[in-house]
């Protein structure tokens, strides 16, 4: 009988046992997000996984980009902004936390490729040079193995005193999350990490997000539904300024529960 | 028919006009240019770098103190304008966002539209009537008062144009706000900026006004701060402006030496000006 009974609330929900298992990075609870007066997140609650890839999606101007950056706190640079409800990493409230550390705990990859007009090498060491890292020894051994990490390293090897803009958009993008791996952040956030980047670069971009989520809890932004499908494991859907649904993304794209997830999923809007 | 025929003669006039008014304004650099170099010229030897003036009457010196002096002075006066045009600057673009500092630019560009000589009366207020003497320091200060502003807005507008992602880049890392400024915003500018500063430079290089009564001028070396001292501008005035031929031979020659000095900062700024590496 208890045994029946187990069998069968297993077969009603498969990922029970799976959820059971997979510690929550990230806890986010009734957020409601304005900026001025202008309300951008309506009371969002979802938990972020570790060591699993969230993707975020929605059409443009949904609150998914707030929302990313309310995670490391990138939000507070825009005046008159403001934050209700908690998020907690682990068991931090980040609001309670100091910003910098945060965002070392916290990295973020934005939609277009900023390295910085330095070379390849001190783009990669700047993180750990501005949290006091200065022994050349250290700093060589950490921005190849950051590089590495970023598949990036085969590519620059021998150029690492060059300008990072003598590589290409895609190299740059790499360098990019290269340097945000650098700090060993906690989770990785990436803001349409691909959107600028030809299918053979994005490929290579997602092959690295698969590599990374072992060491690194992921959030990726995309526009795109094929690369949700393909590269994550929960996806979430936001649709003006409301997290409509967010589920296992098997689930998400074969049987949504709102109709507005699949209305946007199949094309038939946004 | 009639009436075409008067626009088109109208449209030629005008765009004749405008074709001499260009004419004109870069005729009369050239003219400054041409008039200086061929007056100039003749009186520029060796002595002219290496000796201290003669005596009124006596023919021959040079002056190489004023050379010096101005040197001096405008070391000085970049020393002192420079760190402080540069932060206010950095204020202006980082941090500068509520009405306080709609007053400072608002000041500053007033303070770019004070008459010099009115400043070489603040400085004569502020360093002379104290330390009771003229002095090098005096004329520094001046200079400097006219060099803040420039710097001071040349230093936002570059700052301003170093690309936001930069600054969101360095924050994302964890770089506390003047971290990030220090070694992310500043370093992307660098170029940009030490071109502003040498143009800066440039400005204060040919000011006489404000030096007339505060470094005033001397005969003889001094390079102490403390003491009064020739510059080539002040020369310039006083040797113009003298009843003798010689003088009036030497003023050309330290024009056209000032000439080149301000021209050579200038060109070496343009040099300096980045291709625009970032989009």
């Amino acid at each position: 009988m208890t045994a029946a009974a187990k069998t069968k609330s297993s077969a009603v929900e498969p990922h029970a046992a799976a959820l059971a298992q997979t510690a929550q990075k990230l806890t986010v609870s009734h957020l409601n997000f304005f900026y001025g007066m202008h309300q951008a997140l309506y009371d969002v609650s979802l938990e972020v996984e570790a060591n699993r890839i969230t993707a975020l999606i929605g059409p443009s101007g949904c609150g998914k980009s707030t929302f990313l950056r309310v995670l490391n706190r990138m939000n507070e640079t825009v005046k008159g902004s403001r934050a209700e409800g908690s998020v907690f990493l682990d068991n931090d409230n980040i609001f309670d936390l100091d910003i910098t550390l945060l965002r070392r705990r916290v990295g973020m990859v934005f939609q277009k490729a900023n390295p910085f007009p330095k070379s390849i090498f001190n783009n990669v060491a700047y993180g750990l040079r501005i949290n006091g890292l200065c022994s050349r020894w250290e700093l060589s051994g950490a921005v190849e193995n950051s590089l590495r990490r970023a598949a990036l390293w085969d590519e620059v090897k021998d150029q690492l005193h060059k300008s990072a803009y003598a590589l290409s958009g895609g190299q740059q993008q790499r360098l990019c999350i290269a340097r945000a791996l650098a700090v060993n952040p906690e989770v990785l956030l990436l803001d349409e990490p691909s959107s600028a980047l030809d299918p053979i670069a994005t490929s290579k971009i997602e092959e690295l997000l698969f590599q990374l989520k072992r060491s690194c809890t992921i959030v990726v932004i995309t526009h795109n539904m094929q690369q949700a499908a393909r590269i994550s494991d929960r996806t979430g859907f936001f649709l003006l300024g409301r997290l409509v649904e967010i589920n296992e993304t098997a689930t998400m794209f074969r049987n949504p529960s709102r109709t507005e997830t699949e209305d946007y999923i199949t094309g038939r809007f946004g | 028919m009639n009436r075409l025929a008067r626009r088109k003669l109208v449209s030629a006039l005008m765009f004749g006009l405008t074709g001499i008014c260009t004419l004109l304004t870069i005729s009369s650099l050239f003219f400054i240019l041409g008039y200086l170099l061929w007056h100039g010229i003749r009186s520029i030897n060796l002595e002219f770098f290496t000796q201290l003036p003669k005596p009124p009457g006596e023919v021959g010196g040079g002056m190489a103190n004023a050379i010096a002096g101005s040197a001096e002075i405008i070391f000085l006066a970049t020393f002192i304008g420079m760190p402080v045009g540069f932060l206010a600057g950095v204020y202006l673009s980082e941090y500068g966002e509520d009405k306080f500092s709609f007053v400072v630019r608002y000041a500053t560009d007033l303070l770019n539209g004070v008459p010099s000589i009115v400043i070489g009366i603040f400085a004569y207020a502020l360093v002379v009537v104290p330390l009771g003497h003229f002095s090098i320091l005096a004329g520094s200060v001046a200079l400097s008062v006219i060099f803040i502003p420039i710097a001071v807005r040349t230093t936002e507008q570059f700052l301003q144009d170093v690309p936001h992602a930069f600054r969101e880049a360095a924050l994302a890392l964890g770089a506390p706000k003047w971290k990030a400024i220090a070694t992310a915003v500043v370093p992307a500018a660098f170029s940009a900026l030490a071109t502003g500063m040498l143009l800066a430079v440039a400005r204060i290089a040919g000011e006489t006004a404000p030096l007339l009564f505060t470094s005033f001028s001397n005969q003889f070396w001094s390079l102490s701060p403390n003491q009064p001292s020739a510059s080539l501008p002040v020369m310039i005035f006083t040797y113009a402006i003298s009843p003798y031929r010689d003088w009036h031979r030497q003023a050309w020659a330290a024009g056209l030496v000032l000439l080149a000095l301000v021209l050579f900062i200038n060109v070496s700024a343009r040099l300096l000006l980045p291709r625009r590496v970032f989009k």
